[in-house]
């Protein structure tokens, strides 16, 4: 047992339903930060977001304010933002450079960009003093841990636990997906990212993305003027771009959302199957299958392409949409607050076109304009709000109950639609709370 | 004996060499499972969503209707072609597009771009071109008109709430003339009322007017919003 459990777990925890609390209390919330984000591997950036020595951006790791830099030894660090001395936060903006130093607004001491100290002003004030400076105390203290999966940094705040390979586990898929559609095997940022404010617990977004039923329901309107103004352009003798179709499939009936299954991965990953078809035969896709078949062979080239992916979870906080290489991690701040941040990415050595396609996703789904999330964020706040309420106190996850088929600990929905995702992620949120690593 | 001389190395591609000591195998169930790929091919016409469980179902507020002292768009046409200065002319143009957005008008303010006109609000002051850079909005007509259906449509459930929007526009500075086209910049603040909240958008709006008949068209309007690069409580759901 690495930390404290939730007393009576079983109270709010059943294998087909959970108690409201778990989405509204703040102990509850505050042993999730403990738990979990204080404790699990966290997304902190891609380490081109930090390309020179000096380069920083700084992040949350539960409710740690932590500041991920780039050594002079070329090595990526995630270090707390705070000076050991007052505790001031040594970066005061999102990111930037600092130079070949950190120094502290405060006192002036001064750290090397892998936290140790370079100097104190008037030092002989110390003589005599257990401010030595070779006592560790005098250093910027670093995450426990720090491992970084193709470019993907990450941090642990626990110095014990699985490593970050065996924490993704088969969730890896969506990293190397995204990297693997490079025909140089990378991914580079695009250094534009997106913040929106849900007002609501993480568990809803997570929840949410791998959710087939809410599609049609919550996003018909928008499926619905997008495939009126696909066929528009079709009568009128075009052919509507790829991206119309990204938004009218939304559309789509219950019964074809059924057949969109899902993966649950232990430790509460999960992969949403593709569903849309981005492989159309366009002379722009055709020449950049070629530079993925010089790259990396026939065989290969043709697994790469043909991975069936929406997206893939990351238990408890990322979800990374593979095929059109964008991110959106999740930094919870309160039970009814949550910080998303929204990324993409250019596949290295692909022809512009490709970014294109993929940026039209970005811009039409992933904006602060969203045509898409602009009603899942309303579904989010009112369930917020009607779980902070005493109408009812359970949440139900019945759907397909007792009919997921278990293989080697991963479950693979029958249904599209199956609460299969939830009730896997909670799994592994108990196992979490009972001061297990699930 | 010493070791024979290896042939040289096949040249291995950067990408395999790099990764490939990465390459954990995956569950073969998982592999196969990821092979399956269900394909939606287009919007459907059969009924889905709400109305398939309760075809007259609206969460909304009956649609906005403008303000009885609101003048028609065809009243303001004739005031924007009834002489005046340039200076004047373009003001009016750019209040009365404003007014539009007030008043829900939405496609009497998708009428007022060009054919090819475009609406983009870019994420960073220093994006030059609004296709291939990550945007807030980037927008051309059709896909206006895809927002225009979205927030129409009688379940787009986020348009259930009260909401409503109040511009105003000012500091408008002819940047520069033709005999094609008119560039001009203004400052813009939008309050919003959504449910019981408030929120406030500012920043600079530069329109690429082209000459239509007396009056005028958008050919690009860029709007760089000034808090654009702050977390977004909740989002812009139209045009700003």
């Amino acid at each position: 047992m690495i930390h404290e459990a939730i007393p009576n777990l079983q109270k709010f925890v059943e294998p087909d339903r959970v108690h409201r609390l778990v989405y509204t209390d703040p102990d509850i919330f505050d042993l999730e930060i403990k738990n979990i984000f204080e404790t699990v591997w966290v997304y902190c950036g891609h380490a081109s977001q930090v390309k020179k020595p000096g380069d920083y951006y700084t992040l949350m790791i539960g409710r740690q304010p932590m500041v991920m830099v780039r050594g002079k030894d070329m090595k990526v660090r995630v270090l707390h933002n705070r000076c050991p001395h007052r505790g001031v936060q040594l970066c005061g903006n999102t990111h930037g450079n600092t130079g070949s130093n950190f120094v502290c607004s405060y006192h002036a001491w001064s750290f090397q960009l892998d936290g140790k100290l370079e100097a104190i002003p008037l030092m002989k004030g110390y003589d005599g003093t257990r401010m030595t400076r070779d006592n560790p105390d005098c250093n910027v203290k670093a995450a426990a841990r720090v491992d970084v999966y193709r470019g993907f940094v990450f941090a642990s705040l626990s110095p014990t636990g699985p490593s970050l390979i065996d924490f993704l586990g088969e969730a890896r898929v969506g990293i190397d997906d995204m990297c693997d559609r490079s025909p140089e095997g990378e991914v580079e940022v695009v250094p534009t990212c997106h913040r929106v404010i849900q007002h609501s617990n993480w568990k809803f977004f997570m929840e949410n993305q791998l959710d087939s039923l809410h599609p049609s329901v919550t996003h018909q309107s928008t499926g619905v003027a997008a495939g009126r103004v696909e066929k528009e352009i079709a009568a009128a003798g075009g052919k509507a771009p790829l991206y119309y179709h990204y938004l009218s499939t939304f559309a789509s009936t219950f019964e074809q959302w059924d057949n969109v299954q899902t993966i649950n991965f232990p430790r509460g990953h999960g992969v949403l199957k593709a569903y849309m078809g981005l492989r159309p035969q366009d002379p722009d896709t055709l020449a950049y299958e070629k530079l993925l078949e010089k790259a990396y062979g026939k065989e290969k080239m043709e697994e790469y392409l043909s991975r069936s992916i929406h997206h893939v979870l990351v238990y408890p906080y990322l979800s990374v949409q593979s095929p059109l290489q964008q991110l959106r991690c999740l930094r919870p701040i309160a039970p009814n607050k949550t910080l998303s941040e929204i990324w993409h990415f250019r596949l290295k050595g692909a022809p512009e076109a490709i970014y294109r396609r993929s940026l039209w996703y970005y811009n039409l789904v992933n904006s602060p304009a969203t045509m898409v999330n602009a009603d899942d964020l309303e579904n989010w706040t009112k369930g917020q709000w009607g779980l902070e309420s005493n109408g009812g106190d359970w949440v139900s996850f019945h759907r397909d109950y007792g009919r997921d088929v278990e293989k080697d600990g991963v479950i693979y929905s029958q249904k599209g639609t199956s609460e299969a995702v939830m009730r896997s992620q909670f799994k592994a949120w108990s196992k979490y709370m009972q001061g297990e690593a699930a | 004996m010493a070791a024979t001389k290896k042939p040289a190395a096949k040249t291995v591609k950067p990408a395999r060499k790099i990764w490939s000591k990465l390459a954990v195998a995956r569950k073969p169930l998982v592999d196969k499972a990821l092979r399956q790929e269900v394909v939606i091919r287009a919007g459907t016409v059969a009924r889905t969503g709400a109305q398939r469980m309760a075809p007259d179902h609206s969460p909304r507020a009956p649609l906005h209707q403008p303000a009885a002292n609101a003048r028609t768009p065809a009243a303001r046409a004739a005031a924007q072609s009834s002489g005046g200065d340039l200076q004047h002319r373009v003001e009016q143009f750019l209040f009365a597009q404003s007014e539009l957005l007030d008043n829900k008008q939405w496609q009497s303010y998708i009428d007022r771009f060009a054919d090819d006109g475009v609406y983009w609000m870019p994420a960073a002051p220093e994006q030059t071109e609004w296709e291939g850079s990550p945007s807030i909005f980037a927008e051309d007509k059709p896909m206006m008109r895809v927002r225009m259906g979205r927030i129409t449509h009688p379940n787009a459930w986020s348009q259930a709430p009260l909401w409503v929007t109040n511009h105003i526009v000012g500091n408008v500075v002819i940047e520069s003339e033709s005999a094609k086209q008119i560039v001009v910049r203004s400052r813009f603040h939008m309050m919003e009322l959504r449910r019981d909240n408030v929120r406030h958008f500012g920043g600079t709006y530069r329109h690429t007017l082209v000459r239509r008949g007396a009056g005028f068209a958008i050919k690009l309007q860029r709007v760089d919003l000034f808090n654009g690069q702050a977390p977004f409580d909740y989002v812009l759901q139209v045009w700003v």
